[in-house]
């Protein structure tokens, strides 16, 4: 049994628990999934950079961890809170516990505690700021919280982005493109799934500027999903300008912001965002609803979209953007995770689809 | 597009494989007709469910549920749409045919929702493979085969071990395993000879796999979610009906979770389902590798189930997809805001538990496979496993087990194989009792195959109770003990302290369970519904009302003895209490029932039917009182109890249950009446009850007085049954004694359901059974109004019905039971509560008696509810069905044990061709051919103008030779027959080949050199319609009589109803 541990959120509502994984306080924005499974993918998620997250459904990690469900190349949380963490996890994959892995990843966890009543208190509130702690009383951790910068404030997509570009081969022997991934804060699965449909991948630190993006003769380029406040990422939008109309392009979540906003739209903050594997979105052109897995805290502000991205797909619970596309060029976005990792796969399908753009466009 | 009329096709009497679910599915249905302004017919021959009120379908056909009968529903109805999915495997087989004999094009009735070609598709497991083998997804190797040859030539091809399968069958019946060629040899012939299209599926065996299930949804634009999955405990193996489930899994990873949902989807498309579909599958633990084990087209009890569980209602969905609308076009009537086009995130665990009937089948093993055997189950909810195992292990409330029970039969070694681990009904038991003897969780993982999570999770269980029972109990681990789901019971046994003790510390420590709500979407949105569970956390988010308010307690998991006509009770008092103005709360563990609606009232608390639990609840709510009446024998059982802890008990007063109950106290009060009770005695020992036997004189019935059900009840007709049954049967001690009682032979038995304010009582009618005492009345057939009691009778039996309703200041219900000898009338026993008859009554009279009941107590008065004595032109007789198929091995004979899961209604004008209806729906009777008579010595006399009635009816009668002499030399010709022992061909040879349409056959009893249960049990496994009893002979007689003069009609009850004069009260 972990030491008696804190969640202090901002509205100084504090939740108690016991420490597990690494025994250090933790400070984020805290944020609820109700994805019921695939926590590993969630942890490595580089979109939930600077954040401290909460799983909804209770019971956390049963089947343990393996080498296989990584999404990146560490654990990106801030802080882990569960209800329940599983000490004897059952799998023929698994390798160690969760306990053990957000020790091996210097990461603190929080157990025990009533998980669903943050959940209420984010989705009334909005998510707020959070401090995990195992040795301040309940003021003196607000105090402490009230001293770091808001999340709002902070570009952690310099932080998750590859420092140096690096290049994954396509599965079989015949490779058809060759797709260049701008990494804000990808997830592996985006790479595997391109590999798997016979491209060969490069992917790039956010910083790269266009110029060294088109020298390396991609076919099509891919904006990654990432963390964070998508008005801090000019530097982005900027490169991104210079794309347009020279190459296709695919946006996915962040991917989809900041191609709204280098088309001069604007993005604003959700009360308490779309983290999940169940969203249901709507694709305006068919009618047809998808089940979708979520991961975004920010949207595109759709009164502010003007000239030629047109919104291809709503979400049908707040009817918020979770697609465009361009009217001419070869350009679409979406705001969900159609490389799912964790959630349903019925989405994959838009990689074939950014595939035949790419090759409709390719000479 | 959208049709007008709909005819709705029920599922048909309760039995294993299909329980309450489909009353369930089919109301929601029938709202959602409402909903969408189109009219309903529903057709159900089972009186006992909400769908037959008129209350939920426009108009409501209680008629067999059979090819012709539907026909001409359809011909006086011409509805244009039928819902073929939504009446379980009985009303899905039903659309089948009515499509294959050109019904529904001659009427032109549009099949809705998922078509007819789909339903073959998925159900004909050969047509479904080569589908599956099409779209590229995994079977396990099999063949499909006719002949018991063709099976033996290609189990060389797939290996032993081997599933088989019959195709078109219902909870697996006739399904079994087959580890060598013996084993095949007898469970084939059994497929082939119950499978209506006479094959089975041979399948390679993947036992031990992990079974899970996924519950899909697909409407006509082909948008597909899935509402949830599920996991067994018990892996493959085990039928999924019999296997404890978890929802949602808990060993699959996000890859694993998401490969099954995919090709879920990928079927249930390539299927073309328009509505809902469950998927099964068989994952390897060790690989991920899966097969796709079968598609049930059509809303299910898993459905049910996953529709509980998540708060996500599925037949309602299904049900308005059928009728054109678009999954994104349905609000989620939890959230209120989001659609039904999502899926639902649950932040909680649940466990379903079956509950299985073998403590009334004494003869049968308690093994469990392929073949369903559950008549029931119960479903728990909380944060934890642990908990919510525990809560639904209460829920059973098999005399209030809980997980700590231990069998003292068991060898309790640390040998592994001194447990009984192989699947049975007390295995999850047998493992806790290991794990206390220090066996490891990986041994029993590798012995049952059970997933290593689980096992370890009841570890942690062993762990707290050592923890309970060596350390002192301080605040803390009093809150983790009520975490892992440890009751005050538990906890007060284990720390040496009554469970009264140990509610105190709780209040002193402020330790009290929270609630929390089923919302769908794990709080992501705020939810409308007020659907709740408790846990012990931090915040609690059921919110006590100002209103009046009144608890009713439900009856807990569909058992025999205890069926859904106690939920139908329930419903009804919400609702009534609704009407009157209260805020009605629920408390019910059922999973499958229409109570556990959320809408059927005003707050729905899934919870166990425990003093604790129901107690929590009260001090929250702080209702008025707690209505105990309807419920059956369970909230009776915890009355007193919570009186004692300060529960006001709304109606007839607890005293009075308890006078009731108590045969001593009743008959003191008979005696102060002078109403004649069958003279009586206890015995305490052999000695003594010898005794009390010479002085009352044989035959006797006798019951251990400590248990309830009529359980354990015998009749007895000489001192040598005396004694093997107080020697070997009930072991009787002095704080065990047994009830001895004069048998009352050759009476007609008869029942009485009143409504009583405590001055006034009202009787609306009396049954009359069919078979005389002695089978027990929740098993005989019976007839309302009486068709044979002499008026002054009828007199008597309304005089002391209503003494003993103001003796015991009845308000509310009250059933008594009498038996008529030798021209006297004498009271059996009397319940002072809602009767399984209840909605019998209520359907022939056209009086909610439920409703009425709910009246009384909330303080109305007989008068002011102008009840009017009544006369009923027609004739309502109630028919019970059995579960003896599943239990092959059981005499299904009938006893003053009650043995039948469910009952079925017909109704007309005239008693024979009433009950003619009735044996047409659940059985059929022939109308020709050869009947084979067989009566013990006893019944003989009697048989004579039974053989008569049969022979004027133009059948052909063999005999077994007593029998045949004896009718000889009383002028009636039939055939000789040998009995087994007397060599072949004989009886067997002759029911196997088809040459007997009817069997008339009386057990010779017990005791008698020759068992002739060999009769009984062919006739089931061959489907012959049979008789044990010379009244239900007769009756059989009238009723082919009734169907030979005129062709029965079918007639709603709406129209029956209107029929019905009433006098003004005299
Ligand atoms: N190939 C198999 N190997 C092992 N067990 C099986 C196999 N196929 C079915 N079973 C078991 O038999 C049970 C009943 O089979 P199923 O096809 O679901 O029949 P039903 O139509 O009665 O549900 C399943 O729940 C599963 O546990
Ligand atoms: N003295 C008796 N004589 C004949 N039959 C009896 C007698 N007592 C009980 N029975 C038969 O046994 C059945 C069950 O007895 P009952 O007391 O009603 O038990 P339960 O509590 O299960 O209803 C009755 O329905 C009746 O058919
Ligand atoms: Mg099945
Ligand atoms: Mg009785």
């Amino acid at each position: 049994m972990g030491k008696p541990a804190l969640l202090v959120l901002a509205d100084g509502s504090s939740y108690h628990g016991y420490t597990f994984g690494t025994s250090v306080d933790a400070v984020g924005e805290v944020v609820f999934c109700t994805s019921m499974i695939g926590y590993q993918e969630m942890l490595t998620d580089p979109s939930y950079a600077g954040q401290i997250l909460v799983p909804t459904y209770p019971l956390i990690g049963n089947y343990g961890i393996n080498e296989q469900d990584i999404e990146s190349d560490r654990i990106q949380v801030r802080g882990f809170v569960v209800r329940e963490q599983c000490l004897q996890p059952s799998h023929y994959m698994s390798q160690e516990t969760i306990q053990q892995y957000l020790e091996r990843g210097g990461i603190p966890g929080i157990y025990g505690v009533d998980t669903r009543a943050i959940t209420r208190r984010l989705r009334a509130g909005g998510v707020m700021m959070g401090i995990i702690t195992s040795d301040k009383t309940p003021q003196q951790a607000l105090d402490a919280l009230h001293k770091m910068p808001d999340y709002g404030s902070i570009d952690f997509v310099k932080q998750v982005t590859t420092k140096v570009p690096y290049y994954w081969q396509a599965e079989g022997s015949e490779s058809k493109y060759h797709i260049v991934v701008l990494d804000c804060g990808l997830k592996y699965n985006i790479l595997r799934i391109l590999n798997h449909l016979g491209c060969n991948v490069t992917t790039i630190p956010c910083t790269t500027s266009a110029s060294v993006i088109l020298s390396l003769k991609p076919d099509g380029i891919l904006l990654s999903p990432g963390p964070g406040n998508p008005e801090l990422l000019d530097y982005i939008v900027a490169t991104i300008k210079q794309l347009i109309g020279k190459k296709p392009i695919m946006g996915i979540c962040l991917g989809n912001q900041l191609i709204a906003r280098s088309f001069g739209a604007s993005t604003f903050k959700l009360k308490f965002g779309h983290r999940g594997g169940n969203h249901p979105v709507r694709e305006l052109a068919t009618n047809r609803i998808y089940i979708t897995a979520q991961n975004h805290g920010y949207a595109v502000a759709p009164d502010s979209l003007k000239g030629d991205l047109e919104v291809t797909h709503i979400n049908l619970n707040d009817g918020t953007v979770e697609g465009l596309k361009h009217k001419e060029l070869p350009i679409f976005a979406i705001q969900y995770h159609s490389e799912a990792s964790p959630g349903p796969l019925d989405n994959t399908y838009l990689f074939d689809k950014f595939i035949e753009m790419v090759k409709g466009t390719s000479v | 597009m959208k049709p007008s009329k709909v005819l709705i096709i029920g599922s048909g009497p309760i039995v294993i494989g299909q329980a309450a679910e489909f009353d369930y599915a089919g109301t929601q249905a029938c709202k959602a007709m409402r909903e969408e302004g189109i009219i309903s017919v529903l057709v159900n021959s089972n009186p006992a469910t909400i769908m037959t009120d008129e209350g939920i379908a426009d108009i409501v056909y209680v008629e067999p549920l059979n090819l012709d009968t539907l026909t001409r529903i359809i011909e006086r109805e011409r509805p244009d749409g039928l819902l073929p999915t939504l009446g379980g495997q009985t009303g899905l087989n039903l659309a089948v045919e009515l499509a294959d004999a050109g019904i529904l094009d001659k009427y032109n009735v549009r099949s809705l929702g998922t078509p007819i070609q789909t339903i073959k598709q998925a159900e004909d497991r050969e047509l479904f493979k080569q589908l599956l083998i099409k779209i590229g997804e995994p079977v396990p190797a099999s063949v499909s085969v006719n002949t018991l040859k063709q099976a033996r030539q290609v189990t060389g091809e797939i290996g032993l071990p081997l599933i088989i399968r019959p195709a078109f069958t219902l909870g697996g019946t006739g399904s079994g395993m087959a580890h060598n060629l013996e084993e095949l040899e007898i469970v084939v012939s059994g497929g082939l000879a119950i499978s209506p299209i006479h094959q089975v599926l041979l399948e390679k065996s993947v036992a031990g796999w992990k079974e899970i299930e996924y519950e899909v949804m697909r409407d006509g634009a082909n948008n597909c979610i899935t509402v949830c999955n599920m996991e067994n405990l018990d892996p493959m193996g085990v039928h999924t009906g019999d296997s404890i489930v978890i929802a949602p899994s808990q060993t699959l990873t996000n890859k694993e979770y998401q490969m099954l949902r995919t090709a879920s989807l990928k079927i249930i498309r390539a299927l073309g389902i328009e509505g809902g579909c469950n998927v099964q599958f068989a994952l390897d633990p060790k690989s991920s590798q899966y097969y796709v084990i079968e598609v049930n087209p059509r809303v299910s009890r898993s459905s049910a189930l996953a529709s509980k569980a998540t708060g996500y209602p599925i037949a309602r969905v299904a049900s308005k997809i059928a009728v054109g609308k678009r999954l994104d076009e349905i609000p989620n009537q939890v959230t209120g805001r989001t659609m039904a086009s999502f899926e639902p995130a649950m932040d909680y665990v649940v466990v379903k538990i079956p509950n299985w009937p073998f403590e009334k089948f004494a003869s049968s093993n308690r093994t469990i496979g392929t073949q369903m055997k559950a008549t029931g189950e119960v479903m728990a909810i909380d944060r934890c496993f642990e908990a919510a195992l525990q809560k639904a292990v209460r829920s059973l409330e098999s005399n209030r087990k809980s997980l700590t029970w231990e069998d003292p039969g068991w060898k309790l070694s640390t040998d592994i194989n001194s447990y009984p681990l192989k699947p049975n009904d007390l295995r999850l038991w047998a493992i806790m009792a290991a794990l206390r003897r220090g066996i490891t969780p990986e041994t029993i993982t590798e012995y049952t195959r059970i997933d290593l999570w689980f096992i370890n999770k009841l570890q942690n269980i062993v762990d707290m109770e050592r923890v309970l029972q060596s350390q002192t109990l301080t605040q803390e681990l009093m809150w983790q003990a009520k975490q892992l789901g440890f009751t005050d019971e538990q906890i007060g046994a284990l720390t040496g302290r009554s469970s009264k003790q140990v509610r105190q510390m709780r209040r002193k420590w402020k330790i009290q369970p929270v609630y929390k709500i089923v919302d769908t979407c794990a709080a992501e949105f705020d939810a409308s519904t007020p659907y709740y569970y408790s846990t012990y956390e931090q915040e609690d988010e059921s919110k006590r009302t100002r209103r009046k308010k009144a608890i009713v307690v439900g009856s807990g998991p569909i058992r025999i003895g205890q069926g859904i006509e106690f939920d139908y009770c329930c419903v009804h008092a919400a609702f009534a209490l609704r009407d009157e103005g209260y805020e009605t709360i629920m408390v019910n563990c059922n999973p499958e029932t229409v109570s556990t609606d959320f809408d059927t009232s005003d707050k729905l608390y899934f919870e166990p039917l425990t003093v604790e639990d129901v107690l929590n609840i009260y001090e929250k709510e702080r209702p008025l009182g707690i209505i105990i009446q309807f419920g059956g024998q369970t909230p009776l059982n915890i009355a007193a109890e919570l009186e004692n802890a300060g529960v006001k008990i709304m109606g007839t007063s607890v005293n009075s249950i308890d006078i009731a109950s108590d045969r001593g106290r009743f008959s003191e009060v008979m005696k102060k009446y002078g109403i004649p009770m069958p003279e009586s005695g206890t015995a305490r020992s052999l000695d003594e009850a010898l005794v009390v036997a010479k002085r009352i004189g044989y035959p006797l019935i006798v019951r251990p007085s400590y248990v309830l059900g009529g359980r354990g009840m015998e009749i007895i007709h000489d001192k040598e049954e005396l004694v093997q049954y107080v020697s070997v049967a009930v072991t009787v001690t002095p704080d065990r004694p047994i009830l001895i009682e004069r048998y009352l032979e050759n009476a007609i038995e008869t029942e009485a359901d009143a409504l009583s304010d405590g001055k006034d009582v009202f009787i609306p009618t009396i049954m009359e059974h069919i078979e005389y005492a002695g089978v027990h009345s929740g098993d005989a057939a019976c007839v309302l109004p009486p068709v044979s009691l002499p008026e002054k009778h009828i007199c008597t039996i309304e005089g002391y019905t209503k003494k003993i309703a103001l003796e015991l200041q009845v308000v509310g219900l009250m059933n008594v039971q009498y038996a008529i000898c030798q021209d006297k009338v004498y009271v059996i026993e009397a319940n002072p509560r809602a009767s399984r008859t209840v909605p019998l009554v209520s359907k022939v009279c056209g009086i909610q008696m439920a409703r009425l009941a709910t009246q009384l107590i909330l303080g109305k008065k007989i008068k002011e509810l102008g009840l009017k004595k009544l006369s009923i032109p027609h004739f309502g007789v109630k028919e019970s069905v059995f579960p003896f198929n599943m239990f092959p091995e059981v005499d299904p004979v009938l006893r003053p044990e009650m043995k039948s899961t469910g009952e079925v209604l017909g109704i007309a004008d005239s008693f024979g061709m009433a009950y003619w209806k009735a044996q047409e729906a659940v059985n059929r009777l022939p109308t020709k051919g050869m009947v084979l008579i067989t009566v013990s010595e006893a019944d003989r006399h009697a048989v004579v103008d039974v053989a008569n009635q049969f022979a004027t009816l133009g059948f052909k009668i063999r005999a077994t030779s007593g029998t045949h002499t004896y009718l000889a030399n009383h002028g009636i010709s039939s055939d000789t027959i040998l009995k087994e022992h007397e060599g072949r061909p004989n009886i067997t040879d002759a029911i196997k080949n088809g040459e007997i349409q009817l069997v008339i056959n009386t057990p010779v009893g017990k005791l008698s050199k020759y068992d002739d249960s060999y009769i009984r049990k062919a006739a089931i496994k061959y489907r012959i319609p049979y008789i044990t009893t010379l009244a239900a002979a007769r009756a059989a007689a009238k009723g082919i009589t009734a169907y030979r003069e005129g062709k029965s009609d079918v007639k709603s009850l709406q129209s029956y109803h209107a029929d019905i004069k009433s006098f003004a009260r005299d």
